[in-house]
């Protein structure tokens, strides 16, 4: 056979072979739902009728979207999720543990080579482990807890061809910002993407989550990086493409010369490079969210930041990406020195970035922020403007109250 | 208003397939004939911008609930603020490439079939938009091209992927919807082809 990772992922669920375009059903390896898609997927699994969960070992909750409760509507869904976790004998990870893709990789409840559903569109984010992750809503989701499967149609699958080396300053959020400009909001709708090439190797796991996470962006049902140079600490066996492989595109990037990318209001596809809006005045800052928060992220942002103070009319929010990342930094002096240089630590969870609560902008305000959206309303206020960017670049946008580029 | 427009088209296992506008639809009928219904309607609401995310069909901020008639309220508010209030049982939502890009929340096509909405027409959907549709019964359909404007008569028979524009008296081919789905869609939804089937088939 000549096969993608995603054909070859799907095969082995499916039970037998299958190319891009064939309709399978698979079985599934693991289910996730948060705060935003838990209740209702709770009421559809009621309503097919289910009693007991497929496999209660294989099926998560997390209450991250809107953590802790901000009101009582909000605290009674919560409620409404540890109960069914309870009743059925399924995980849930409650307030504070963490962003829901951070968890299952962090607590190995999605390994290489597994086909997992998540009722959430960063799901792809399991494909810088290797995993074939799917963003599905509250019903399909329902639908696996209770039969332990789900249908889908085998992806074409996008080759994206990385060659050389990141510069200082720039990061794989920058590189993944250039790609969904030049793939576009709709580029990758209904195909699966890999990243392969030089770029590739040496990059860190947090890094390759991210390139993962932000395929969503490109309308991507999945996004693989290539497992050569991934480093876990458990044993795996990697997939890889066959050589012969079909693609519906190839696509060459040299990374060498990229500069920081920014994408402008209101959406991740309008980006430049930094240079073009250097200087932009802003109000607040945030670090945060399933694709940018990690220990690595935080590191930039201290490197930054160390011994500085804010700029006094910029407010810095971070939300670390799990309880466990915020205990690391903890110990190593990271959130020492973001605490002194002014930064306000929220919840481990999703809160500013879908507007849930924790930092919603004002009319008129412009935020920088290290997440990954910015559609208008995306922070809780139609009237305010994101930017998205690198968390270095963050950080030294809040210091100098305009957006800037990190020193070299 | 619209009316009941019932047109046969041959199904396997002698099954029929039609379409109305406006009510929660897809079901069996007494002579287990099956019924989706063909929509006509004096009101359609045409928003032809890209890229319609599912934060401006509703907004992260009011996701966190099950009460369907605040979803509904609060419809494409950012995109446009006086639409729930316009939007009449069984009109159609017409737009254009990529719509309902963004988050995975199946509130957004909620949203949009508790406000009266029977049937969204794109160029082109967001795929986890697309099957969320299909699986809560709300029909969505394919056009790349198209004239419609706001307030045209359209009926759509979804089965072979034709929208008839009454008002401009012309028709549209649409992209035709895989069997998986509309074997869905045909029961109203996920919930009820598990019911039926207890599992996929």
């Amino acid at each position: 056979m000549n096969q993608t990772i995603s054909e070859k992922i799907i095969s082995q669920h499916a039970g037998k072979p299958v190319k891009a375009g064939d309709i399978a059903i698979v079985k599934v390896d693991g289910v996730m739902a948060t705060d935003a898609t838990s209740p209702f997927a709770i009421k559809a699994f009621r309503a097919m009728g289910g009693k007991k969960v497929w496999d209660k070992e294989k099926v998560s909750l997390v209450i991250d979207h809107a953590s802790p409760a901000p009101n009582e509507a909000v605290a009674n869904l919560h409620k409404l999720m540890r109960e069914f976790s309870s009743e059925m004998g399924c995980k849930l990870y409650d307030i504070g543990e963490g962003i829901c893709h951070q968890l299952m990789i962090e607590n190995a409840h999605v390994k290489p080579n597994d086909l997992f559903l998540g009722a959430d569109s960063h799901t792809p984010t399991y494909g810088a482990i290797n995993a074939f992750g799917i963003g599905v809503g509250s019903t399909d989701l329902a639908a696996t807890m209770l039969t332990g499967k789900t249908w889908l149609k085998v992806p074409k699958t996008i080759k994206i061809i990385l060659n050389g080396e990141l510069g200082k300053n720039v990061t794989a959020k920058d590189l993944i910002l250039f790609l969904v400009k030049q793939l576009g909001s709709e580029g990758a709708n209904y195909q699966a993407v890999e990243f392969t090439g030089e770029a590739i190797t040496n990059m860190t796991l947090a890094s390759r989550m991210v390139l993962a996470n932000m395929s969503s962006e490109m309308g991507a049902k999945t996004g693989l990086v290539d497992p050569i140079g991934l480093e876990l600490w458990y044993s795996f066996e990697a997939i890889k493409p066959d050589k012969n492989a079909e693609y519906a595109h190839e696509l060459n990037f040299d990374v060498s010369s990229l500069r920081p990318q920014i994408a402008k209001p209101h959406s991740p596809e309008n980006v430049v490079a930094i240079d073009e809006v250097l200087g932009t005045k802003i109000h607040y800052a945030f670090i945060g969210s399933c694709t940018n928060t990690r220990l690595e992220d935080l590191h930039s942002a201290a490197k930054v930041l160390k011994g500085k103070k804010l700029c006094n009319e910029v407010r810095l929010v971070i939300a670390p990406a799990s309880k466990k990342v915020f205990n690391e930094a903890l110990k190593d002096g990271t959130i020492e020195i973001l605490s002194n240089a002014g930064a306000t630590f929220i919840t481990s969870g999703c809160g500013p970035c879908v507007g849930s609560h924790l930092g919603i902008p004002s009319d008129g305000e412009v935020v920088i922020s290290s997440a990954n959206r910015n559609f208008k309303g995306r922070m809780g206020n139609p009237n305010a403007l994101v930017y998205l960017g690198s968390p270095a670049v963050v950080a030294a946008s809040a210091l100098a109250g305009e957006i800037v580029e990190p020193e070299k | 208003m619209f009316f009941a427009a019932y047109r046969n088209h041959p199904l396997k296992e002698n099954k029929k397939i039609f379409v109305i506008a406006g009510f929660d639809c897809l079901r069996l009928n007494q002579r287990s004939i099956l019924e989706i219904k063909i929509m006509k309607t004096t009101n359609a609401h045409v928003y032809s911008t890209d890229n319609i995310d599912t934060d401006r069909i509703i907004p992260g901020k009011y996701t966190k609930t099950l009460d369907m008639s605040l979803l509904a309220s609060h419809v494409l508010e950012d995109l446009d603020p006086d639409f729930s209030k316009k939007v009449q049982v069984g009109d159609i939502l017409v737009a254009g490439n990529n719509f309902g890009c963004g988050s995975s929340r199946e509130q957004a096509p909620i949203a949009i079939k508790s406000a009266g909405v029977s049937v969204v027409v794109a160029k082109t959907f967001a795929r986890i938009f697309y099957r969320n549709a299909i699986n809560i019964g709300l029909p969505v359909i394919e056009v790349e091209n198209h004239n419609i404007q706001s307030g045209d008569s359209i009926s759509i028979d979804l089965e072979n992927g034709i929208v008839t524009n009454h008002t401009k008296n012309e028709t549209y081919q649409a992209t035709k919807m895989p069997k998986q789905m509309m074997d869905i869609l045909s029961e109203g939804g996920l919930v009820n082809y598990l019911v039926k089937h207890g599992d996929y088939s």
